[in-house]
């Protein structure tokens, strides 16, 4: 392969621990611009954890120590003076069950436009319209706008706070396990919207699901106890690994 | 067999206890109705005390009311205006301090506990400090500090209920914490803060220990802040002393207007909360 991939965001020697638990381990890891990184392991191996540290949510746990470094538009997070909710907002969050603020279906995609100071109201209708087609929840909201977001099933909540994030303008989407609530129609609907995402967008995702990880991944990042086993383009990683503990996961020796 | 035994005993006894406590306030309500209506009158609520009032004759509790209203109203406001941000800074500022944030609530609860005479002889302290006599002014301040830890726990318990997700997902859009305060989690929590404020605001106005001593007693309504005032906890404790059967049962007509009232404003405040309640999201 001679395409060079441009790593969005570069995470060098990043060590993480809560209470002296040592949560991740010597992670080194470049995650590719425009691509679907897939941070694959059984549970409890730290790749939550580490999707965490990518926009510093880290910060709201207790007793916690992170050294290393992990670097987006030249800038190391971590250590960073610079003002954390701008850092934030350009990465999207989608976690694993849908956390619908309490407000309408409009309310929920413009409030992301109202904190970054777009006030015009025609503009406002314009982008949640926009949004709301974006993942494809539009032609069942529209009638409907101003109902509360609670109301949606919770498949439909996921993807309107997948809207939510995306109008906020973010370049990377970060999403953990976003699927494990969800139907299996609403998997494959979320599936098929980060496919079509990755030509704008950087993606980062969760999963403990190996089948879904083959599906859509186009890099990915095996950890397994705070460590990251092996890392490669999905292609190679699935058809010849490299690291025993690598096969044994696939074959499904354990989870 | 024997959990089919135990099954309908814990159930008999959920009912009888469910019972008692309908009965209970049934009772307290019809006793009040029962001996305080027929003194119940237009003029025992428009008018103030006139001579010889404590011995049966005419007048009304009109300053107690106005007193009461006054003092509890203010009061209420105030806790509020230093309650909400204690709490919403507990919850979303103070998240990852856990021990601090324990300690916190531990002496929130001691104050809670602290009986409201103590508070009205701290108040006492303070007034004489300052220079201050018994007056409204003196009332709000003393009643204000017995309620914040009431209103700063009540609201704390509701706040905490908000999962991480929340509060993770809102900050992932890229907003302050005061943003989160004040645009997600009140919002969320609205019918509790109104639960909140209105525990509060019946303890306020319900309380004759924090006043004795600082808002004193007068039969005329307040017209300054430095007045002294009466309140209707206070109306009902004198008239209840009498030895006049006629002043007695104005003592019962009393506790039937604070109970009005009290009942009064809990209505409007579930009204007005049950507006914003359509959106909040059951997690």
């Amino acid at each position: 392969m001679t395409t060079i991939i441009t790593p969005k965001i570069k995470i060098s020697e990043l060590n993480l621990s809560i209470d002296k638990q040592e949560i991740l381990k010597n992670i080194n890891v470049e995650i590719p611009e425009n691509k679907i990184t897939v941070l694959l392991g059984p549970s409890g191996c730290g790749k939550t954890t580490l999707l965490k540290t990518l926009n510093r949510l880290t910060d709201l746990y207790d007793n916690v120590k992170i050294s290393g470094s992990v670097i987006l538009d030249n800038e190391d997070i971590l250590h960073t003076k610079s003002d954390i909710t701008k850092i934030r907002q350009k990465m999207g969050l989608l976690s694993q069950r849908p956390y619908p603020l309490p407000m309408s279906i409009y309310g929920n995609i413009s409030y992301g436009l109202k904190i970054k100071g777009v006030k015009k109201k025609k503009i406002l209708d314009e982008r949640v319209e926009h949004y709301l087609k974006e993942v494809n929840l539009w032609e069942e909201v529209r009638e409907r706008l101003h109902h509360p977001a609670s109301a949606l099933s919770i498949g439909q909540q996921q993807r309107l706070c997948l809207a939510r994030g995306l109008a906020v303008g973010p370049e990377i989407i970060l999403a953990d396990e976003p699927t494990s609530a969800l139907d299996p129609l609403s998997s494959q609907a979320i599936e098929e919207m980060f496919l079509i995402l990755k030509k704008n967008y950087t993606l980062v995702l969760v999963t403990h699901i190996l089948r879904q990880a083959k599906r859509i991944a186009d890099y990915v990042v095996f950890m397994y106890l705070g460590e990251v086993v092996e890392q490669g383009p999905a292609e190679e990683f699935f058809s010849s690994p490299k690291m025993e503990r690598t096969k044994a996961y696939l074959k499904g020796a354990f989870n | 067999m024997i959990k089919k035994a135990e099954e309908i005993f814990f159930r008999i006894l959920m009912i009888i206890s469910t019972v008692a406590i309908a009965a209970a306030l049934l009772l307290i309500i019809f006793s009040i109705l029962y001996n305080g209506l027929p003194a119940l009158s237009w003029e025992m609520i428009s008018q103030i005390p006139k001579g010889g009032f404590y011995f049966g004759k005419e007048g009304g509790i009109l300053n107690a009311i106005i007193g009461s209203l006054y003092l509890s109203v203010c009061s209420t406001l105030i806790a509020l205006l230093i309650g909400l941000p204690v709490a919403m800074y507990m919850n979303v500022f103070m998240i990852k301090h856990r021990n601090t944030l324990n300690s916190v609530r531990f002496i929130l609860d001691i104050l809670w506990g602290i009986p409201s005479i103590v508070y009205g002889a701290f108040g006492f302290v303070i007034m004489i400090y300052f220079g201050l006599k018994t007056s409204l002014l003196a009332g709000i301040i003393t009643v204000s500090l017995f309620i914040i830890p009431i209103m700063v726990r009540s609201m704390d318990e509701v706040l905490k209920t908000v999962p991480s997700g929340l509060l993770e997902s809102s900050l992932s859009l890229g907003s302050t914490k005061t943003e989160i305060s004040f645009k997600i989690f009140l919002r969320q929590c609205i019918p509790g803060i109104v639960t909140a404020v209105l525990l509060s605001f019946g303890r306020a106005i319900g309380d004759a220990a924090s006043v004795l001593f600082t808002t004193g007693y007068t039969d005329s309504i307040p017209e300054s802040l430095s007045d002294p005032a009466a309140t209707l906890p206070l109306a009902i404790f004198f008239q209840l002393s009498s030895p006049v059967e006629e002043v007695r049962q104005r003592a019962f007509a009393s506790a039937a207007v604070l109970t009005f009232v009290i009942l009064l404003i809990s209505i409007a405040a579930r009204i007005l909360s049950a507006r914003y309640n359509r959106n909040k999201i059951k997690f």
